[in-house]
C-alpha cells in the first residue's frame, strides 16, 4: 500500500513539473504547491525535483528542511494552526492553546496518530486586533474564544478532504 | 436608486463573521424586494467595529457595528432600510471619532472602495501618481521621493530617495523592483489591510518606482499567513494586466513591466531584504554579507530596489502631491504619516494614520480607549517582536523615529501591543529569545546560538537560579548578540529583553521582586 502511495505521489509531482519552468525562483512554489497538493514534500520528490531544476538534491532538501511551511512528514488531514504572537498572547492565546490540545487531543506541533488534523503554531495573521487568532485550512477566525474554537472544529466536521 | 450596502471583504472582517453577515444580507434583498446591492468593500481598519455594514444616505455613509447574521432581522424589517435608531447603528462612519481623528494619506481609500474596482480606484485619486511620473525623467521621480523625506516603512527607515537613487545610478541591463510584503512582525498588519482594501495602490506605488529607477520586473514577496490579501492581489494583478496598467507597454516607450507575487513560506527572517531575496531565487533564505547593497546587486545579482508595501505606496501621494506636500506632515527626520497598528488588549485595535510627533499615550487612551480587559494596562511593546516593552513612564514619547531611539526603542514597521497588568514581563523575555531562536536562518553564531542561550539563561533567572550573575550573563550575551548579529533579527532580539531589564526587572528577577 505504501508503495502505490508513493508511486501516485512522485506521478503528482511530475504532473505538477510537466507544467512548471525550470528556472530557480520558481522552485519555492514548486515545493509549496507539492506541500499543498500531497501535505508533505516526500523523501521520494527531492530527487525529481532536484533534476528538474538541475540542482542537487541536497539543495532541493536544504530548502524543504528551511521552510516552516514544508514538511517531511505528512500533516494531518486537517491543519489547524494557533497564533502564538505577542498581540495574541495579549488577549490569552496560551490558555486557548491549552484548551485546542485538549480539544483535539494533540499536542501543539504534532499531528493526530489517526491523522485527522496537525495542530501547529503560527505566528501571526496579520489580524492582531481581533485576536486569539486560529486558521483552519485557508480560512481565518479572530476573538477565538474556547467555545468559539469547539464550533469552528466542529463546523470544520474535524477534517477536510485532501485537495 | 439602488442603494449600494457595503460589507468588508477584509481578513479582518471575515474572520469576525462577515461574510455570514453579507449572505444573509442578500438573503433580504432577494426575499424582500428591497432596492439594493451589497458591495465588499476593504476594510477601514477600525476593528473594534467588524464586522462594519454601511449604507448610503444622503448625508453620507451610515455605519451598523458588530452586525451579526443574528441582527439583519432587526436590521432590516420588510423592504426598509435599517432605522437610525437601530442599537447597532454609529452614525455616520466620517463622523466615528476614531477615523475622524486620523490623518489618511494612504488609507484613505481603505473600506470606501470595492478593492478590486479599477474604475472606483480612478475615481478617488488613484493613477495621479502615475500619471505624473510618466511626465517626468527618472532623475525627476528619485528627487521628489528625496524631497518627501520618505523613509522605509518596512521597520529600518533608510531614506527611500537614495535607496532609488543608487538603483537608478547603477548601469545593468535588467533591474527589478521587490516588494517586501513579507510582514512577520506581531501586530503589524498594515500591509496587509493596505493590499486587501487597496491593492491598485501598491501596483501603481511599483510601477512609479519602476519608471524611476529603470526595472523591467517586479515581484512582490508576501507572506503564507495571508491567503486572502493574496487572492485579492492576484485579482487586482490580472485585471490590472487587462487594463493595459502592467505589461508591454507599462512604463510607456515600449517598456514594459509586470508583476509577479511570490508567496512566503513561514519563515519570519524572509522579511529581512537580502534574506528575501534569497527566498525569490529559491534558496535556503540566509541573510547575505552586505555590502554590496542590493541596490547595487541584489536579486539575481541585478540592482534591486527592495521597499516595505507602505513605503511604495506612500510613492503613489508623494508623486501625486508632490514631495514638498508629504514632507509638509510630521516631526524632526520622521516626515509624512505613519499608519500605526493598534493591537493586543486593546479596546479599538486597528489601524490610525497619523502624521509622526502624536504621543503613544494619545494612541492608546483616545483612539485605542485603554484596554480590553478593563484592568490598567502596564506595558506596551511597540515595533514587533524586536521592539522594546515601555512602562506607562514613557508613554509620553513622541511617535517619531529619533525620539524612540532615545528611549533605547524603536517605531520599526508601527505595531504598538498592549498588555494589561497581568502580563508577566519575565515570560515574554524568555519568549523574545524563543522566537529569535526559533526563526534564526542560522548563518551567524550570535544570532543562532546567542538565542538559544539566551532562552537557558533566562530560564535560569526566572528560576531564581544564581540570579544577578545570570543577569550579568544575559547583558553580556545581549551586548555579543547586538554588536555581532548579521542582521536585524539577532541584532535586535535584546531589544526587548533588555526594555524588560531596564523597566520590568522584578518580573523576571524573582530575588529582587517585592512589589
Amino acid at each position: 500500500m505504501m508503495k502505490s502511495d508513493s508511486k501516485d505521489e512522485i506521478a503528482q509531482v511530475h504532473e505538477i513539473l510537466t507544467r512548471t519552468a525550470s528556472s530557480a525562483d520558481l522552485l519555492l512554489p514548486t515545493l509549496l504547491e507539492v506541500q499543498r497538493r500531497l501535505r508533505h514534500v516526500p523523501n521520494a520528490a527531492i530527487a525529481v525535483i532536484a533534476q528538474h531544476f538541475n540542482l542537487t538534491r541536497a539543495d532541493v532538501y536544504g530548502v524543504t528542511t528551511f521552510y516552516h511551511d514544508l514538511h517531511e512528514a505528512p500533516l494531518g488531514r486537517q491543519l489547524v494552526q494557533i497564533c502564538q504572537a505577542e498581540a495574541c498572547q495579549a488577549v490569552g492565546c496560551r490558555a486557548l492553546t491549552t484548551h485546542a490540545q485538549q480539544r483535539l487531543g494533540v499536542v501543539i506541533g504534532t499531528t493526530a496518530a489517526d491523522a485527522s488534523v496537525t495542530l501547529e503554531a503560527a505566528y501571526c495573521f496579520g489580524n492582531c486586533a481581533c485576536g486569539p487568532t486560529v486558521r483552519i485550512g485557508d480560512h481565518v477566525y479572530g476573538r477565538v474564544t474556547a467555545e468559539r474554537f469547539d464550533e469552528l472544529i466542529d463546523a470544520h466536521g474535524g477534517a477536510e478532504p485532501p485537495a | 436608486m439602488t442603494t449600494p450596502i457595503y460589507v468588508p471583504n477584509d481578513s479582518g472582517a471575515r474572520s469576525v463573521g462577515a461574510d455570514a453577515v453579507a449572505t444573509a444580507i442578500q438573503t433580504v434583498i432577494d426575499q424582500s424586494g428591497l432596492d439594493a446591492s451589497i458591495v465588499r468593500n476593504g476594510s477601514r481598519g477600525a476593528y473594534a467595529l467588524e464586522p462594519l455594514v454601511e449604507i448610503e444616505a444622503a448625508d453620507g455613509r451610515i455605519g451598523f457595528a458588530r452586525v451579526e447574521p443574528r441582527h439583519i432581522a432587526t436590521l432590516f424589517l420588510g423592504s426598509q432600510l435599517p432605522d437610525r435608531r437601530h442599537p447597532l447603528c454609529i452614525g455616520r462612519v466620517d463622523d466615528v471619532p476614531f477615523l475622524k481623528n486620523q490623518q489618511r494619506l494612504t488609507f484613505a481609500r481603505a473600506g470606501v472602495i470595492d478593492p478590486v474596482d479599477l474604475d472606483a480606484y480612478r475615481a478617488n485619486g488613484g493613477l495621479e501618481g502615475l500619471e505624473r511620473a510618466r511626465t517626468l525623467t527618472p532623475a525627476q521621480i528619485v528627487d521628489e521621493v528625496r524631497r518627501s523625506g520618505l523613509r522605509g516603512r518596512g521597520g529600518a527607515a533608510f531614506p527611500a530617495g537614495i535607496k532609488w537613487q543608487t538603483v537608478l545610478d547603477t548601469v545593468a541591463a535588467t533591474k527589478y523592483v521587490v516588494c517586501n510584503a513579507d510582514e512577520g512582525d506581531s501586530g503589524t498588519f498594515a500591509d496587509r489591510l493596505l493590499i486587501e482594501a487597496d491593492p491598485y495602490q501598491l501596483i501603481e506605488g511599483m510601477l512609479i518606482a519602476a519608471l524611476g529607477t529603470g526595472a523591467s520586473l517586479g515581484y512582490v514577496y508576501l507572506r503564507s499567513e495571508y491567503p486572502h490579501a493574496r487572492d485579492v492581489l492576484t485579482q487586482a494583478l490580472s485585471i490590472a494586466r487587462r487594463a493595459g496598467l502592467l505589461g508591454r507597454d507599462a512604463c510607456g516607450a515600449g517598456r514594459s513591466f509586470d508583476i509577479e507575487l511570490r508567496m512566503g513560506a513561514g519563515a519570519y527572517v524572509c522579511g529581512e531584504e537580502t534574506s528575501l531575496l534569497e527566498s525569490i531565487e529559491g534558496k535556503r533564505a540566509l541573510v547575505r554579507f552586505k555590502p554590496p547593497l542590493p541596490a547595487i546587486s541584489g536579486l539575481f545579482g541585478a540592482p534591486t530596489l527592495v521597499n516595505n508595501v507602505l513605503t511604495l505606496a506612500a510613492a503613489t501621494t508623494v508623486l501625486a502631491k508632490g514631495g514638498d506636500y508629504y514632507a509638509g506632515f510630521g516631526v524632526g527626520r520622521s516626515r509624512g504619516t505613519m499608519p500605526f497598528q493598534l493591537s493586543g488588549n486593546i479596546s479599538r485595535g486597528g489601524i490610525v494614520e497619523l502624521p509622526f510627533g502624536a504621543s503613544l499615550r494619545s494612541l492608546i487612551e483616545a483612539f485605542g480607549g485603554g484596554s480590553l480587559s478593563g484592568r490598567p494596562l502596564r506595558a506596551v511593546q511597540v515595533g514587533g517582536p524586536l521592539g522594546a516593552y515601555l512602562p506607562a513612564a514613557l508613554w509620553d514619547t513622541p511617535l517619531d523615529y529619533e525620539a524612540f531611539t532615545d528611549v533605547a526603542a524603536m517605531l520599526g514597521h508601527g505595531g504598538i501591543v498592549a498588555f494589561d497588568d497581568t502580563v508577566d514581563l519575565g515570560a515574554q523575555a524568555e519568549f523574545a529569545m524563543q522566537f529569535c531562536a526559533q526563526e534564526s536562518c542560522g548563518k551567524c553564531t550570535p544570532c543562532r546560538i546567542g538565542s538559544v542561550r539566551g532562552v537557558e539563561v533566562i530560564q535560569r533567572i526566572r528560576r531564581g537560579e544564581a540570579g544577578m550573575a545570570n543577569v550579568a550573563l544575559l547583558e553580556d550575551l545581549c551586548e555579543t548578540m547586538e554588536a555581532g548579529s548579521l542582521c536585524a533579527l539577532g541584532g535586535l532580539t535584546p531589544m526587548p529583553v533588555r526594555s524588560i531589564l531596564r523597566h520590568f526587572r522584578s518580573d523576571l528577577i524573582h530575588t529582587e521582586r517585592g512589589r
